[in-house]
């Protein structure tokens, strides 16, 4: 099913603020899906209205089919995993996960067997009477999720599932939150700021922006192809420049002309018209560093510089190069056997250079 | 600084509240305990020597009904005043900080004017001729010649009326530390707003309530003015029993055995809730 949650229009305001702008989206059965940005951008708040604590000034919200936008919480087939985790710290960890199906009155037999069986899935069987300020933030993560997924929703939210973790327990959670969606197929949202966690956990992400949705697509489109400087900037680093149109060479490229730079050759996502002002974006990793100048022809865009900045991460290192008014990001991956590569050292000068495909064109009117 | 000094340091601290408890709780607790064992004089004074006389004088079975009574009227005291304070409670920790201050302002306003004064007033409300009776009968509410003041009613109303300040700060003091997002996460998980109320709010809010309830039930055991003024001739309690033994009476021994023996009555059971939290708040470590 390709629209199991529908957002269709959605908008709320708080006084003065619009912090959903006219939002769309279809979220398929049994994906998992991440709503990303920064803070503020009104991710929480359609967390918030999906769950039913927040009603929408207008538009609609269908789960399979059925239009929940004024149902209260409890009635909607939607459970969430609350940022704190939000355990009932009076209740023990079996109770906890018992709470949602004591309130839907199942039979003692059926509530027995569920929660054995989610606490076995969330590996918490022998700290099922331990209360929760008793066990480790992992393990408290893990009961909020089985707490949420043992009154099998439809949609599972999670509020920034891995935030309130130190950084090994979240790359381990990482996995174990993508295994945990494989074995139930439960529809999952996950709500986010942090790019990593909405590219690794999910197969789709929705960029939200100050309210409006910028893009919604796959990590990978995301990464290769942002539509918006917005886009381009949040999910991973770009080089921005602006330019003006220049000449078209054939279909679906541009040569952009950059004062102080170059004129270079860049994919142009979509129709450009001649002399159109336009925003270029290259990022670093495609940027390779030579000394002499490139003589692959045409095809390479190539520009000189002078290394102002070297930065050494290990797997990779970072070069931040001065080419006039323009300081460019580079970034070289380290391979004993690349042959080609150089390694310049500061104040040496450089060749820059990336492939026409590396260059992409995007929306100018929000200057990031 | 260590451990132990820091905790030599806080001994110092708090040694002037201990002296101040001492001399002024303490000391004059036990002389109460003390006088219940010495002959009454005729004068209202302590004579020489030591009797178990007075015992055997407050096992009187005239005493049972009011005994009963004062524990019955305190328990309903106890619980209305809980069952109001809860509601205000919750809403008070949930309100902005604005109304919130207003809210609280509103609730100690009553302790501005004198305690006296108040139940005077409510003689005054409740009074046959009073306002509330006189519009409760127009009303056709209450029928003619309906006497609220001099009842067993008027006195739980005020008890209640005076009681409830009492209930509703610890109550306010624990509801301010509920985090509120449980709340959400029991709707979430199916929980109607007056589930989620009993289930998590509530026990989230345990100790103020605890404490809460304590602060009324004791205080209301020891109440004499509130059912001398406005109760009627069979709404007496200890309390007005030990007020009339001292004051009419002059009969300190027996006011001193009926005193001390309540005061064992409610620090015992005060000692098996507070060995009984402190065992919970271990394990719930």
């Amino acid at each position: 099913m390709d629209d199991f949650l529908v957002i269709d229009h959605i908008s709320k305001s708080f006084g003065q603020q619009r912090a959903v702008d006219d939002v769309s989206l279809t979220v398929r059965q049994g994906e998992a899906f991440s709503l990303l940005g920064p803070s503020g951008c009104g991710k929480t708040t359609l967390l918030r209205m999906i769950a039913g604590f927040e009603r929408p000034d207008s538009g609609r919200i269908l789960v399979a089919g059925q239009d929940i936008t004024t149902l209260p919480p409890e009635q909607r087939p939607v459970n969430t995993v609350f940022q704190n985790y939000a355990l009932f710290p009076h209740l023990s960890v079996w109770e906890n996960v018992a709470f949602g199906l004591r309130m839907s009155r199942r039979p003692r037999e059926e509530i027995r067997s569920g929660v054995d069986r989610m606490l076995d899935l969330v590996r918490l069987s022998e700290h099922a009477r331990k209360r929760p300020a008793q066990l480790s933030g992992g393990q408290r993560q893990r009961v909020a999720i089985a707490r949420a997924l043992v009154n099998r929703p439809q949609v599972l939210l999670l509020d920034e599932p891995l935030a309130a973790l130190d950084l090994k327990l979240r790359q381990h959670m990482q996995m174990e939150l993508n295994t945990i969606h494989e074995q139930v197929g439960t529809t999952f949202i996950y709500v986010t700021h942090d790019q990593g966690e909405a590219m690794s956990l999910s197969s789709r992400i929705a960029v939200l922006n100050s309210g409006r949705l910028e893009q919604v697509d796959s990590p990978a489109s995301l990464y290769e192809n942002p539509r918006s400087s917005f886009v381009a900037s949040f999910i991973g680093d770009a080089n921005f420049f602006t330019g003006v149109a220049q000449e078209f060479q054939h279909e679906g490229y541009v040569r952009v002309l950059i004062e102080g730079l170059g004129s270079p050759l860049v994919q142009s996502n979509g129709a450009v018209s001649s002399n159109q002002p336009l925003r270029l974006m290259v990022r670093p990793e495609k940027i390779s560093l030579t000394l002499a100048r490139p003589s692959s022809g045409e095809r390479v865009n190539a520009f000189r510089g002078v290394v102002e900045d070297i930065a050494y991460f290990g797997s990779h290192t970072r070069y931040r190069i001065r080419a006039g008014e323009h300081c460019i990001l580079a970034q070289l991956q380290r391979s004993r056997f690349s042959g080609g590569e150089i390694d310049p050292a500061r104040g040496a000068e450089v060749w820059m250079s990336f492939h026409p495909d590396e260059g992409r064109v995007v929306r100018l009117e929000d200057a990031a | 600084m260590s451990a132990r000094r820091q905790a030599s340091s806080q001994w110092l601290l708090t040694l002037p509240s201990l002296a101040w408890l001492g001399v002024f709780f303490v000391i004059p607790a036990l002389l109460v305990f003390v006088t219940a064992f010495r002959p009454a004089d005729l004068q209202g004074g302590v004579g020489p020597g030591w009797t178990l006389a007075t015992l055997d004088e407050i096992r009187d079975p005239a005493y049972l009904p009011i005994i009963w009574r004062t524990v019955w009227v305190s328990a309903a005291t106890t619980f209305f005043c809980l069952g109001l304070a809860l509601p205000m409670a919750f809403h008070m920790a949930r309100a902005g900080q604005r109304q919130r201050q207003w809210l609280l302002l509103l609730v100690v306003i009553p302790f501005l004017s004198n305690f006296l004064i108040r139940i005077f007033a409510w003689k005054s409300l409740l009074h046959p001729e009073g306002p509330l009776t006189q519009t409760l009968i127009s009303l056709h509410l209450l029928p003619e010649n309906a006497v609220l003041l001099h009842h067993a009613g008027a006195v739980l109303l005020v008890m209640v009326y005076t009681q409830l300040p009492f209930a509703i700060l610890p109550l306010y003091a624990a509801a301010e530390k509920f985090d509120f997002g449980l709340l959400d996460a029991a709707r979430d998980l199916g929980a109607r707003p007056r589930q989620a109320f009993s289930k998590v709010f509530v026990p989230g809010v345990r100790r103020g309530l605890i404490s809460a309830g304590m602060m009324v039930f004791v205080c209301s055991l020891g109440q004499y003015v509130i059912p001398q003024m406005v109760g009627g001739v069979s709404d007496d309690m200890l309390g007005t029993k030990i007020a009339q033994r001292v004051f009419s009476d002059r009969n300190l021994p027996h006011a001193s055995a009926l005193a001390g023996g309540m005061m064992l009555a409610v620090l015992l059971p005060m000692l098996v809730v507070a060995v009984w939290q402190r065992i919970g708040r271990k394990e719930g470590a």
